[in-house]
């Protein structure tokens, strides 16, 4: 065992590893674990990628314009219903 | 992010019922709510119920906001209610209560196979939308509720936590938990566009 952090033990800081929120001793226990199991790096290169997919696609669900307007209507808003400064 | 937007708006003139200040945080708000019913419910119908309650309860509470949460929070909170209300309506009996004790049932590993190198193209197409979609509903309100915050909406742990009314801890411990089974389903659907794509290619 090159180091004493196994596959189990990664797994609970593995959020904050991704986040980048991870304590520097932790972090560079996990770095070495991945650079000699596979599977670890596997695991923390696809969740990676997971969480970019969901930031990177969540930004193109806009509220539609219909929605919008009957949001005005509803909230008795409809004079400010043109100002769409926001959107 | 929230905070900075929050700074914009006057408290005094939204607790006065300032209609203007109130269009304009209803402008600053909506995608975020919709999009968080949206994800929440997967019923643009029920979304669109849910975003115009929230509002309707916000400016009906707004008079009596005492900032003790910020406004961006404040608006998730009743959004997220607003949320589980509708499901238990329609589910009755699964228990959605975000108080409740997590499942302390040992995390496990499993799908080792890597799909980061397909394209993005095929990451992020319209039937991986989908998929991507889908997986998220087969979360737990649980989870799912603090995968959303998270990870959709990008708010901090703290504010995540200050919206659920949840501990930091319960936070962290549920994000992981729908992070790794949302990778988990994620690794069934690309490992499998992967080998169609090699197939693909030694037929080409
Ligand atoms: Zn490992």
């Amino acid at each position: 065992m090159k180091n004493n952090l196994n596959c189990g033990a990664l797994l609970a800081s593995l959020s904050e590893y991704v986040d980048g929120i991870l304590g520097d001793a932790l972090c560079k226990e996990i770095e070495s674990h991945i650079a000699d199991c596979d599977d670890c790096r596997v695991v923390v290169d696809t969740l990676k990628k997971t969480i970019y997919l969901y930031h990177e696609t969540s930004e193109k669900t806009a509220i539609p314009i219909d929605v919008r307007e009957r949001l005005f209507h509803r909230l008795d808003l409809d004079d400010f219903v043109r100002d769409r400064s926001q959107l | 992010m929230s905070k900075e937007n929050e700074q914009e708006f006057s408290l005094q003139l939204l607790r006065s019922g300032d209609r203007a200040e109130i269009a304009r945080l209803v402008d600053a708000y909506s995608t975020k709510i919709y999009r968080l019913a949206l994800k929440m419910l997967a019923n643009p119908q029920d979304a669109e119920d849910v975003l115009q309650n929230t509002f309707l309860k916000a400016i009906q509470a707004l008079p009596k906001f005492e900032a003790r949460s910020s406004l961006s929070t404040w608006l998730y909170r009743i959004a997220v209610n607003e949320s589980l209300m509708l499901i238990r309506r329609r589910k009755p009996e699964i228990d959605i209560s975000l108080k409740k004790d997590d499942d302390e049932s040992e995390l496990e590993l499993t799908h080792f196979s890597d799909w980061c190198c397909l394209p993005e193209s095929e990451l992020i197409s319209a039937e991986a939308q989908e998929h991507l979609d889908e997986a998220v509903q087969k979360l737990s309100e649980k989870l799912r509720v603090v995968f959303i915050l998270r990870d959709i909406e990008k708010l901090s742990i703290a504010e995540t936590s200050e919206a659920l009314e949840i501990s930091e801890a319960a936070v962290k411990l549920r994000l992981l938990r729908a992070r790794l089974k949302l990778r988990e389903i994620l690794s069934k659907y690309y490992v499998e566009r992967l080998d169609s794509e090699k197939k693909d290619e030694k037929q080409s």
